[in-house]
């Protein structure tokens, strides 16, 4: 990539300091044009801080920016447009409610946006030019994850872009979507517009990058060139040991049913939501099950229903001898389950109420209560014993959930519940957004309780965590769900089009035109 | 009835719904960005009581309804700047709002109770009033029944096509994108809530200066409420705000209907009508959660922080 | 637009801005009502001076004189009494976030009906007239605030829109009830109902006062709710609803049954209070029973913390208010709305000052530079 121009940005010294950390120190960054630069590091290593700098959201407290070689400041994410800088945020910034070029015209200039119709044009062409086809008519409602980001990018080229920031954007597309999208990339850096790649799956930088910058703990730990380097060298330098990463467990086999879905199907409560067709699955005690799928495919759907906060009429979910379906969460507890939702704070957690009331709020079974009146002592008892056997960091059992970080809370939520002795756990991602301490801890337990007999079953859209701990993997595509087979001797492949809907090893013919291209490029 | 009587009833519906109507379509706009202004029926009374005293004290009709205007774009300030600037609870600071509002007008209008004022007369669009049926109703209002149509339309047409239209349905939807995209969240916010208050204080005008010409504390007996459901009712939709309006404002002038067919029924019991009306539609519509969760603005009430 | 919008983001931003603490702030959740009286306090200043009255005076007539003798002492537990049992009531919904505004309509169906029982039994020489009386205005409450329960909880409606609407209605049927099935049929065709005998008058409980037990109802009802928010399973229950509604599903409690329990209570309150007003100081049914103390106690609730105690001052502190508006309108002819006007200041200014709890301000020099953003995962 050697080239005589000067670099398309480069930083040098970037420092930001929130009040309770520092987020970046004395962080340096080179991108050249054309070229894929990955960003890596794991969770709070600070990428977030530094490519919100780099668009404008977050100014740095110190630090120089260039760009074409000429000094900058980006105060604003205007400024950042204006100077060619695109960005997709992790989260998307969609409006469900308004058409594809609606969202799009948001995003321009006033005097780009102004005729509608035009602009659908363009936007069909930009699309169909890199391979990312879009009807720009359609409601974002309607369209899937895949197509959600196929937006944000179409937006950002609609603008003369000539650095696109890029925030961990495989972690919401299956395997084969994900090679749709390095396609379009590379196509995108042929041109000579230079992207950045934040990330944190090494194998994904390895086969797209050619330069990678290393973030650990705010400071930049390494350079490298990914496509000359062990993923193992790269773990090192994201989490400064080799053990801690990718660590796998002795797989089990176990045939004592626990729970059981019979020809599952409910209706979607929520108009943005997916409907739940015919789900038949058996947990056995003393394993873990996998359900792997990108988010939005009924996963929420299927945690509602297996906790009890949706009914469900008939008798479609078995527990032992006894039928759950209109059984309120509450009532699934007293039989021994026990859930761990997505949403930790707003869900799991009442943000403004400290951690021994947070205990108390599912934990209320064991021995809190003296009829009906709370026992204050036993309350904090229990939340202290969670937070020593699952080592929460946090300054007493008074603080508030939301003080707490991601990963402690997370460690508290599912600490409580274990504590509680489940049958049954059922739990979804688990490990989403939590430091690699954390999810390790939270790994060891959940096999711990495996062991000890319970059943569990784990809802993530993190293929590696599910291959890590899971001893039988399944995947949810549209509210359909694949079939299920033992770990061993299952490829990441397999379950890839599993999530795109692809669920009959013998059908010779993919079920659809566009299937049929995924996985050709797969 | 003949068709004297439905003429006459139906120019009384127009009348009494027009500031509902004007009402209305400023809490659409403020909900339509994603915020809550439960402080309609307080804007609504300073609107009316300073109309009333700025039209007494200057004999200026004019005035007052600029003036009425403007105190209740004054009240929708103090809402903002709480609700808004402070980020308090927006439910909370609406029925600080009312509460205030109530207060104050009471107090500022102590001197005026009871007082006479020539209201607002009707004006006659040549032509058009002398239509059956039709001209009555709509033709020969009062020029204010005009204005708030008009309004109607230009709100409509807003929404409709226009991009700062586009904007304010985005920003409802989803603050936290539209910050990310660049849109002025917060002052698109101050603007709707702003264009509530005056859209109140007009309403409230309305009232003291054409539909009753005087001013008595409470005197919007809850218009302000209902309006608030009529927006409900309405589905967020412009255009039904129109038919919503309408409706309510025939449901709060059956009792005269009722007593002018020579039913009798104590006024006390009709005038319940309309406050069990709207009760009656507010169940009809919400019963279906998720044609509400539909229609509703996403962000609806939710105080939004604009930084990281 | 955009220029205007621009400016207008700027200087806001640079005036200063809010950081939101990592813990919310228990000292100033206390200390919150205590700032907003006095800046009520500062403003009622201002106003007596534009009023053109000395502002000193003005306070002192407002706030000290209706209390100077214990007839005063006595009537401001008078006055306190119905507030404090209808904002007990609105404090047990409002933990749970649901937001009744109708106690006022509560409270007036619970003296309309009770008055209705009082006058059906108070001839029949039975002891337990007044009990009756009193247990038909709390459930007349109940049965009015079981209206938007249901609503509700089956339909889906905003208990905010309906709860106001029966405001209106009930305060049309008192009118109806007083102009006709209850006037008295001796009463020279006033608005009135027949005056009550002693058999349905509720108990002075200090000679030569109008305090009446009313205001022990209160009390007992404020010890009642504080061990049911602060020592019961339920209590806590009420709470995670209102603070975090899916936590609460999440966790299994049956949000509708919690709904029900907390608009039924506050409904049997502001009944009961209703019903004591009318069995108590007033005497009868007459067409204002009510200067707006369901609406008051709205305030009382927020400015007592939604916490019993603080609510019994709050109540105090309201029913000054109301005392003060009279005197004011005796002894310096100040309009009696004057009253209302405090109410909403006040309401206000807590609003306001809550802020404090959950946000510090910071004063910034420059003009802000952090643009919003989501709120993503990590730093």
């Amino acid at each position: 990539m050697a080239s005589p121009e000067p670099s398309r940005i480069r930083c040098q010294g970037i420092t930001k300091t929130y009040p309770a950390v520092v987020a970046n120190d004395n962080v340096c960054l080179d991108i050249k044009a054309g070229e894929i630069h990955a960003l890596l590091g794991e969770n709070g290593a600070g990428k977030s801080t530094l490519m919100k700098i780099l668009y404008g959201v977050t100014r740095p407290d110190t630090g120089q920016i260039w760009w074409d070689g000429k000094p900058v400041t980006i105060p604003s994410p205007a400024k950042a447009r204006e100077l060619g800088i695109g960005m997709v945020f992790q989260h998307f910034s969609l409006f469900e409610t308004l058409t594809v070029t609606e969202n799009i015209a948001l995003g321009l200039p006033a005097k780009e946006a102004r005729n509608l119709k035009q602009l659908a044009r363009r936007i069909q062409q930009v699309s169909e030019y890199y391979g990312m086809p879009v009807d720009p008519d359609r409601y974002v409602h309607t369209l899937s994850t895949g197509e959600r980001q196929r937006i944000e990018i179409i937006r950002c080229l609609l603008q003369n872009i000539r650095l696109l920031i890029l925030d961990e954007p495989t972690s919401v597309l299956t395997p084969q979507e994900v090679e749709r999208l390095f396609h379009s990339l590379r196509q995108l850096a042929d041109e000579g517009c230079s992207i950045l790649f934040i990330s944190h799956k090494l194998h994904e930088v390895q086969t797209l990058c050619h330069q990678a910058t290393v973030l650990r703990h705010g400071t930049v730990s390494g350079d490298c060139d990914p496509r000359t380097t062990s993923t193992q060298d790269m773990a090192s330098m994201m989490v400064g040991s080799q053990t801690t990463l990718g660590q796998s467990y002795p797989k089990v086999q176990s045939s004592e049913p626990l729970l059981t879905l019979q020809n599952l199907v409910a209706q979607r409560e929520d108009p943005f939501g997916t409907d739940l067709k015919d789900i038949s699955l058996t947990v056995n005690k003393g394993e873990i099950l996998g359900i792997a799928g990108v988010a939005g495919n009924g996963q929420q759907e299927l945690l509602k229903l297996l906790s009890g906060e949706r009914l469900s009429s008939g008798e479609m979910i078995h527990y032992q001898n006894n039928k759950l379906d209109r059984l309120n969460p509450a009532a699934r507890r007293k039989l021994g389950m026990a859930v761990v939702p997505e949403e930790r704070l707003g869900r799991g957690a009442v943000p403004e109420m400290g951690l021994n009331e947070n205990g108390l709020l599912t934990g209320f079974l064991e021995g809190l209560l003296n009829r009906g009146m709370l026992r204050r002592k036993a309350i904090d008892n229990f939340a202290e014993r969670v937070i020593d056997e699952f080592t929460v960091k946090t300054p007493s059992v008074n603080a508030q959930a939301h003080s707490l970080s991601g990963g402690n809370l997370q460690k508290f939520i599912i600490g409580r519940e274990i504590l509680q002795n489940p049958k049954l756990l059922v739990c979804a991602s688990p490990t989403w957004g939590v430091d690699v301490g954390a999810a390790n801890t939270i790994h060891k337990a959940l096999i711990a309780l495996r062991d000890s007999g319970a059943a569990i079953i784990v809802i993530s859209e993190d293929l590696d965590e599910l291959f890590q701990i899971s001893d039988r993997i399944g995947a949810l595509c549209e509210g359909e769900l694949s079939p299920i087979k033992p770990v061993t001797g299952l490829n990441l492949e397999q379950v890839g089009s599993w999530m795109a809907g692809v669920f009959n090893e013998t059908e010779s013919q993919p079920r659809s035109k566009e299937q049929q291209q995924e996985l050709a490029l797969s | 009835m003949d068709i004297e009587l439905i003429t006459n009833v139906l120019f009384a519906m127009v009348r009494s719904g027009t500031p509902l109507l004007l009402v209305a379509l400023g809490e659409v706009v403020c909900e339509k960005s994603g915020v809550l202004n439960l402080g309609q029926e307080g804007m609504m009374l300073m609107g009316a009581v300073t109309g009333f005293i700025v039209s007494f004290s200057t004999g200026n009709l004019a005035l007052g309804v600029i003036a009425g205007m403007a105190a209740g774009i004054a009240m929708s300030v103090l809402f903002g700047a709480l609700a808004l600037g402070l980020r308090a609870n927006q439910v909370a600071t609406g029925l600080a709002l009312t509460i205030f509002g109530a207060g104050l007008s009471a107090f500022v209008g102590t001197a005026y109770v009871g007082k006479p004022l020539t209201g607002i007369e009707a004006l006659h669009i040549p032509l058009l009033a002398d239509i059956p049926v039709l001209g009555p109703v709509l033709f020969q209002q009062d020029p204010l029944v005009y204005i708030a149509l008009m309004i109607l339309a230009a709100v409509w047409l807003f929404f409709r096509f226009s991009r700062p239209g586009l904007m304010v349905k985005a920003i409802g939807e989803n603050p936290e994108s539209a910050t990310a995209l660049g849109l002025p969240v917060l002052t698109v916010r101050w603007l709707a809530v702003m264009f509530g208050g005056a859209m109140a204080g007009l309403g409230g005008a309305y009232l003291s200066l054409a539909y009753t010409p005087l001013w008595a504390e409470g005197m919007t007996a809850g218009r302000g409420w209902i309006a608030l459901s009529l927006v409900v009712f309405a589905s967020w939709r412009i255009g039904r705000v129109l038919l919503g309006a309408w409706l309510f404002g025939l449901a709060s002038i059956m009792h005269l209907v009722l007593q002018g067919m020579g039913w009798s029924i104590s006024s006390n019991l009709l005038a319940t009508l309309p406050y069990l009306a709207t009760i009656v539609v507010l169940v009809i519509l919400s019963s279906n959660a998720s044609r509400i969760r539909m229609m509703a603005p996403v962000s609806l009430g939710k105080p939004f922080h604009p930084s990281t | 637009m955009s220029l205007l919008s621009q400016c207008l983001q700027n200087q806001w931003l640079s005036s200063f801005s809010l950081e939101p603490r990592p813990q919310e702030s228990q000292l100033l959740r206390y200390l919150s009502p205590v700032l907003a009286i006095v800046l009520t306090l500062l403003s009622g200043a201002l106003i007596f001076l534009w009023q053109g009255q000395d502002p000193l005076i003005g306070l002192h007539t407002f706030f000290i004189s209706p209390i100077s003798d214990s007839y005063g002492l006595a009537e401001l537990g008078v006055k306190a009494a119905p507030m404090l049992l209808c904002a007990i009531g609105l404090a047990i919904c409002y933990r749970a976030n649901i937001w009744n505004i109708g106690a006022e309509g509560q409270l007036l169906m619970g003296a309309l009906v009770g008055a209705w029982a009082a006058l059906q039994v108070m001839d029949s020489g039975s002891r337990f007239s007044l009990t009756f009386a009193l247990l038909a205005g709390s459930f007349a409450g109940l049965l009015w605030a079981l209206i938007p329960a249901v609503l509700r909880n089956h339909f889906n409606t905003n208990e905010i829109l309906t709860t106001i609407m029966l405001n209106y209605v009930a305060l049309n049927l008192l009118l109806w009830a007083v102009h006709g099935p209850l006037k008295d049929p001796n009463g020279f065709n006033f608005p009135e109902s027949a005056l009550f005998n002693d058999s349905v008058t509720l108990p002075i409980i200090l000679e030569d006062t109008r305090l009446h037990l009313g205001l022990m109802f209160g009390l007992l009802a404020m010890v009642a709710a504080w061990v049911l928010l602060s020592r019961t399973f339920i209590g806590f229950q009420l709470k995670v609803i209102g603070m975090d509604a899916s936590a609460g599903r999440f966790a299994g409690y049956k949000e509708k049954k919690l709904v029900y329990f907390a608009l039924l209570i506050c409904g049997a309150l502001a009944g009961l209070a209703g019903v004591s007003e009318v069995t108590g100081p007033i005497g009868q049914l007459v067409p204002s029973i009510s200067p707006g103390y369901g609406y008051a106690a709205i305030i009382v609730a927020f400015l007592g913390r939604l916490h019993p105690v603080g609510i019994t001052l709050a109540s105090l502190l309201m029913a000054l208010v109301y005392m003060g508006g009279e005197m004011g309108q005796i002894d310096l002819g100040l309009p009696l709305a004057i009253g209302s006007l405090f109410q909403g200041m006040l309401l206000f200014y807590l609003l306001a000052c809550d802020v404090l709890i959950g946000y510090r301000v910071r004063i910034k020099k420059t003009v802000a530079a952090t643009a919003a953003m989501p709120a993503s995962e990590g730093a």
